[in-house]
């Protein structure tokens, strides 16, 4: 067990130090197009020459690149472009809006989902499990721009009781919220409900499920300590990458209720060309991705005692 | 609650289970499928019934029905099933869970797959009592144990905290029939509980199976597709033919008197490994079994039968099928035939295969001191600290034998003795460590495929063993068979391949109209003809046959089996046989080759091998193998302890973990030495011959002398 | 495959998707002919569903902000996205499949190299990808088509590597390796063709992906560039007036998530059917 989180860990270093390289090839390999970001298209080529000298673009590339990775690991990731302060100055607050949707939005579709995908699988064929699997069909079908705009006819337009907008300009707000996550949750949860209940019914058509029956357990024994147990093991795995989605997921959501979230922040770092900023954030979304895949990998082998006891 | 299980056997005197006129079917989109029809069955207190009969004749239906666990899709559709005079069907689902598991308990196919995979033994174990008679957490773990050293496990506590796939598919299966146990109930069902295991396993669970049936006074069905199981566990047997009981009663007159076509049919269909192929051949049953819907009218047996007659045997006399009829002057011996009075077997004597010998010719196949190891990367902390990071696993060690044109070698052994990996070598998918694989003269020992001359792969091809994968289901079957010839290049015109594969469907005895044909659309023993044709494509000089007949039912295998032997010797092939079936090698090899963990243990001719000297494997594996024969009396031997693993075989000799006769520590150290007794009758053991040689026969005619071997 | 597509009829579900989906492939073939105005004509602007235009022809569904028809553009729109999604996932399982098929059935380095590069791509949150590469390579038809298929070759070539993994162990495959075929021949008609019932669901669920995709660029305004209508665009572009026009952004919403329910819906059909024998 030891030896696989070690080795985990080594391949999640790689993958950071490969994303690392990929992102910095990507952005600052033309060092000429990186002063034309910061100073903007109307400065003078000496003007330019000057801050690449100054910031060290002329040195070779290999030590430009130890030392743009030695910042990052410092947590110096340089001045935005756009708002002229510390990347990490934006950046973090950012996140923690962001951490704040994301945890609201999970918070419900977590056990909503477990509870949906087990009842659904728990008797495939059902007509409760016809109903759950098409409808948690239809939810994954509606993208979630789509939702955000339907959502804000129907609560802001019809209904009038939830504010269209997100921006928190007043403060934070649980009512402001409240679109936003629905979004998320709308999207994410068929996604979930359905990899469960698709365990779940595979679980039931496992011969340890019959002998569990045939021993003579009470059906709420058989399902609550033999089903649910494997059942549960491949959920696992999806809800915690379900977190690299959520960060996909944020932009669009952000954007459409004008969040000040992490997603809004990158969307517009990357429209407006803040090169230190979509750096911090790729890079930032990458760390959080590989984090939680290790989680899941970790995980996984520890709710298997198949793999765990190999 | 405590001695609620003995009490209960007191309480009842009458039938434990009656089966009244059952009929089973499923519903399907096609329709409603009989599964089970007219089935009737009376179980009393300590009787033991055998279900017998090949896939889909709805044994195992049976069994669920009992349990009444038949799934969304299948239901009883007439009669009753009554245990202990109360009839299950009316029972509530309340009632009927506090049958299941305590009153009537089940042991299944795949002690692998019944056992949850995330729940520790001792725990999946004391549910039992825990949910049944509702005892204490310590008292269920106590029982638990007792249980588990009741079937013969070692370290019970061991068992009790391990997680199922931590222990051997035997020690599961014991784990499985412990839990069956546990509330001591009144029936036990056993649906096929061996098929998975290997043969040795197999004997030590057949062995504590009949120990059960005694001590507990328990009454069991036990189901099987082989009669040699149900003549060392049961007391009446059930033959099963298409949904229906064909012939039912006492093992020994069912097994020595039958009546049925069908049950004749399936004891002329098995090969016993007392006789060989001149003394008894094998006689298939014609035709394929009728899928449910397409079943004729009366016997449904009718269409392959000898004895057919238009007008009585499709007559419908009961339902859709006929009546049972009572087999005058033998109580409780029941035949569902129209004619089973006028039928007689003396004068009837079905074409079988022939047995003829064919000269051997040249030597083929020469291997020298053939050795195959696997190096294994050990990734551990602890191997990167002492720096071994690489282990190697003796998938062969030093194979020598020899094959000659028109030979049967036979290469048997049980799970991890290296046949696999002996093929691959063979075959060029590998290459092999050390030694020389001389075939047609040219070493090919370390000439992987691609490096061999078209010529060379097409002169040495493979049949494989399981139907369902052999072919591949994207393509018809012509186009495969028309890619070997091609590529073998037998043919090159378009016309002639075409006619090449015609010729090979018909040598296999298939209707031309097959090739273009998906293979879905063929039965099993349909397919591995067509594998059969494939191998034969390019004209081989030798064949290797990995337990071609294996996954087919008996009735189909003796068929394929006879085929096989009919082309080999028209074309004069060396066939290179693996598999674990002792009894099929009996029949059809010459020279026998015995593997173990990788090593030869034992090669001679087929006569030699099965009868004294033996090694100590062989010895066992022989007494291991079921037998359909009353007449036949065994040499008991149970190897204890199980198979070890490749990737750690033992040193010395790798048998002496489990050999019965191991004499000392020499047998641990040192690697035993290849003795010779008569030319080419190797074995390899520190016993010395003149000790082996006065070992009794393991299989002996009850009739005939005891010092005389069945084999002679 | 074309037994799972006949039996596609046993699935009331699959066959609501293919009715959805042909009923946006008919509008798109014919969308010249149906379509009651051009798409980027501007007639009258802010005209509710139902009104009157001035040469007394109806806008079904109203018109935009700056007036143009909006039945008219989600019919035209559909080209777009019926043209494009396919074509990107096509490209992706160009990609996806000999990369898969070659780690799954070679294994050893080829494995881990394919894996470790599948690996890292998939380690980005997809949309930070794709507004990574659009942002960089600007807003282009091929751009577009570049960044899907680089996002999804990988969760493709995951596919395939665990299909071919399995049926390299298949006896025909082994019948075919000790008759010496070529590891190419080996993999693309021994293999690939047994691998196609599950590559066909996947593909269905990978269309529908590819269609939000397509959509969520338009939305966020990296999308093609305008004037020709496309879903996602039409939503980013009336969005600000969804408060008080709310039929602008509504009908494109609907659009889109037929479509992508038509895939969904037939995906989860032709596995409920290719699960049944």
């Amino acid at each position: 067990m030891l030896v696989f989180i070690v080795r985990r860990l080594g391949t999640m270093v790689l993958t950071m130090v490969v994303v690392s390289i990929l992102l910095f090839l990507l952005l600052e390999i033309n060092s000429a197009g990186v002063a034309i970001k910061v100073l903007g298209p109307y400065t003078s080529e000496e003007q330019r020459n000057l801050w690449l000298e100054a910031n060290g673009y002329f040195r070779p590339i290999y030590i430009r690149y130890f030392s743009w990775l030695g910042n990052f690991i410092v947590g110096d990731f340089g001045d935005s472009i756009r708002f002229k302060v510390p990347v990490g100055e934006i950046l973090w607050p950012r996140l923690a809006s962001t951490g704040i949707l994301g945890l609201a939005a999970m918070a419900v579709v977590i056990p909503l989902s477990l509870i949906l995908g087990v009842l659904a699988g728990m008797r495939e064929g059902s007509t409760l499990d016809r109903v759950i699997s098409v409808g948690s069909i239809v939810t994954t079908s509606i993208p979630e721009f789509a939702s955000a705009v339907f959502l804000s006819t129907i609560f802001v337009f019809y209904l009038d009781i939830l504010p269209g907008t997100s921006s928190m300009s007043d403060g934070f707000s649980v009512v402001q919220l409240i679109l936003p996550a629905m979004v998320l949750i709308l999207y994410d949860f068929g996604y979930v409900t359905r990899m469960t209940r698709a365990s779940m019914a595979e679980v039931m058509t496992t011969h340890y499920i019959r002998t569990a029956v045939l021993k003579g357990l009470p059906y709420k024994t058989v399902i609550m300590k033999h089903a649910l147990r494997n059942a549960l093991i491949a959920p696992f795995t999806v809800i915690m990458l379900q977190i690299n989605w959520l960060l996909s997921g944020v932009i669009v959501v952000e954007f459409a209720f004008a969040y000040k979230g992490f997603g809004a922040l990158l969307l517009e770092a990357s429209l407006n060309q803040d090169l230190f900023m979509i750096e911090a954030c790729a890079m930032v979304a990458v760390f959080v991705a590989v984090i939680t895949q290790m989680i899941a990998d970790i995980g996984y082998t520890y709710l298997n005692p198949r793999i765990r006891f190999a | 609650m405590t001695g609620n299980g003995s009490s209960r056997h007191d309480k009842y005197d009458g039938p434990i289970l009656e089966c009244k006129n059952l009929s089973i079917s499923y519903f399907t989109r096609a329709g409603e499928i009989p599964a089970v029809v007219d089935f009737n069955l009376t179980l009393n207190q300590g009787d033991s019934v055998g279900l017998v009969g090949e896939s889909g004749c709805g044994k195992s239906t049976v069994a669920m029905a009992i349990m009444q666990y038949l799934g969304n899709n299948g239901g009883i559709v007439g009669g009753q099933v009554i245990y202990k005079g109360r009839d299950l069907a009316t029972l509530s689902e309340e009632e009927l869970r506090q049958l299941r598991g305590n009153e009537i308990a089940m042991v299944y196919q795949e002690p692998m797959a019944s056992l949850n995979p995330s729940m520790t033994l001792g725990r999946q174990l004391m549910e039992v009592p825990l949910y049944h008679e509702h005892v204490s957490e310590a008292e269920a773990a106590k029982r638990a144990r007792k249980i588990l050293a009741d079937v013969n496990l070692p370290d019970p506590d061991r068992v009790m905290s391990s997680y199922p796939h931590q222990i051997s598919g035997g020690q599961q299966q014991r784990v499985v029939i412990a839990m069956a146990l546990l509330s001591n109930p009144s029936l036990l069902l056993l649906d096929e509980p061996t098929t998975a295991l290997d043969v040795t396993v197999e004997a030590g669970i057949v062995e504590l199976i009949a120990e059960i049936a005694k001590k507990f006074n328990t009454s069991m069905i036990y189901i099987s597709h082989n009669l040699g199981l149900i003549l060392a566990t049961c007391g009446r047997v059930n033959v099963m033919y298409s949904g229906v009981v064909v012939e039912e009663g006492a093992v020994d007159v069912v097994f020595d008197h039958m009546r049925h076509p069908y049950t004749k049919g399936l004891f002329n269909a098995i090969p016993l490994p007392s006789a060989d192929k001149t003394a008894r051949p094998l006689v298939a049953i014609r035709g394929q079994l009728p899928l449910p819907h397409e079943r004729p009218a009366g016997c449904y047996f009718g269409p392959r039968c000898d004895f057919f007659q238009a007008g009585r045997c499709d007559v419908p006399a009961h339902g859709s099928t006929l009546a049972m009829s009572s087999v005058d002057g033998r109580p409780g011996h029941e035949v569902r035939c129209a004619r089973w009075s006028e039928i007689d077997w003396d004068a009837h004597k079905p074409e079988g295969v022939s047995g003829e010998e064919t000269p051997m010719g040249d030597e083929v196949l020469s291997i020298t001191n053939m050795r195959k190891y696997y190096e294994l990367h050990d990734n551990s902390i602890a191997a990167m600290i002492k720096g071994k990071r690489v282990r190697y696993v003796k998938a062969n060690e030093s194979i020598s034998f020899v094959a000659h044109e028109s030979e049967t070698v036979a290469i048997v052994g049980e799970s991890g003795c290296g046949k696999s990996t002996f093929a691959k070598v063979l075959m060029g998918l590998e290459t092999a460590t050390d030694g020389e694989v001389l075939f047609n003269g040219d070493d090919v020992s370390s000439q992987s495929v691609q490096k061999r001359s078209p010529k060379q792969v097409g002169s040495m091809q493979m049949v494989f063993q399981n139907p369902f994968d052999t072919l591949n289901p994207s393509h018809s079957v012509g186009s495969q068979l028309a890619r070997v010839i091609k590529k073998f290049g037998v043919e090159t015109d378009k016309d002639r391949i075409e006619n090449r594969v015609m010729e090979l469907l018909d040598l296999v005895k298939l209707p031309r109209d097959f090739a273009r044909r998906r293979p879905r659309q063929l039965s099993g023993g349909q397919k591995q003809r067509v594998g059969i044709a494939r191998a034969f494509a390019g004209n081989p000089a030798m064949v290797v046959a990995d337990e071609p007949v294996s996954a087919l039912d008996v009735s189909v295998q003796a068929a394929v089996t006879g085929l096989l032997m009919d082309i080999q010797r028209e074309f004069r092939t060396t066939l290179l046989f693996i598999s674990h079936d002792l009894s099929l090698v009996r029949y059809l090899a010459d020279r026998v080759v015995v593997m173990y963990l990788g090593s030869i243990m034992e090669q001679g001719t087929t006569d030699e091998v099965f009868a004294p000297p033996y090694h100590p494997y062989t010895e066992a594996l022989l007494s291991a193998v079921p037998i359909a024969d009353t007449s036949i009396v065994k040499k008991r031997i149970i190897l204890e302890g199980n198979l070890p693993s490749v990737m750690n075989p033992p040193k010395g000799c790798p048998f002496h973990t489990r050999c019965p006769r191991k004499i000392g520590h020499i047998c641990e150290t040192k690697t035993p030495p290849f003795a010779e007794d008569g030319e080419g009758h190797i074995i390899s053991c520190h016993i010395p011959m003149d000790e082996l040689r006065k070992v009794d026969p393991v299989i002996v005619q009850a009739d005939s002398k005891s010092d005389q071997p069945a084999a002679e | 495959m074309f037994k799972s597509l006949a039996l596609i009829r046993e699935s009331i579900v699959g066959m609501v998707g293919l009715a959805l989906i042909l009923f946006w492939v008919f509008v798109a073939v014919f969308a010249d002919v149906i379509a009651p105005f051009p798409p980027n004509a501007t007639i009258m602007p802010m005209a509710l569903p139902g009104m009157e235009g001035p040469d007394g022809a109806v806008f079904w569904l109203g018109t935009d902000h700056i007036g143009r028809d909006i039945l008219s553009r989600i019919i035209h729109g559909s080209r777009r996205v019926l043209i494009f999604a396919p074509l990107a996932t096509f490209c992706a399982y160009a990609v996806g499949i000999p990369m898969g098929l070659a780690a799954g059935y070679r294994r050893g380095m080829t494995d881990d190299v394919l894996s470790f590069i599948g690996n890292i791509i998939l380690s980005f949150p997809v949309l930070v990808l794709y507004v990574i590469i659009i942002a960089t390579l600007g807003a282009s038809a091929i751009n577009i088509l570049v960044a899907v298929t680089f996002a999804s070759a990988p969760g493709i070539f995951r596919i395939v590597r665990g299909l071919a993994l399995d049926l390299r162990n298949r006896e025909y495959v082994f019948a075919a390796e000790t008759r010496g075929e070529s590891p190419w021949r080996i993999m693309m008609i021994e293999i690939l063709p047994n691998a196609r019932g599950p590559l066909i669901v996947d593909a269905c669920l990978r269309l529908g992906y590819v269609i939000i995709t397509i959509g969520v660029l338009g939305f966020l305004g990296l999308g093609l560039p305008p004037p020709d209508p496309d879903w996602g665009g039409m939503i980013n572009e009336t969005r600000s007036m969804a408060t008080s026009f709310p039929h602008m952004t509504i009908f494109p919403v609907i659009a889109i998530s037929s479509l992508i329910l038509g895939f969904n819906l037939l995906a989860d059909g032709l596995r409920e059917v290719s699960l049944r024998d």
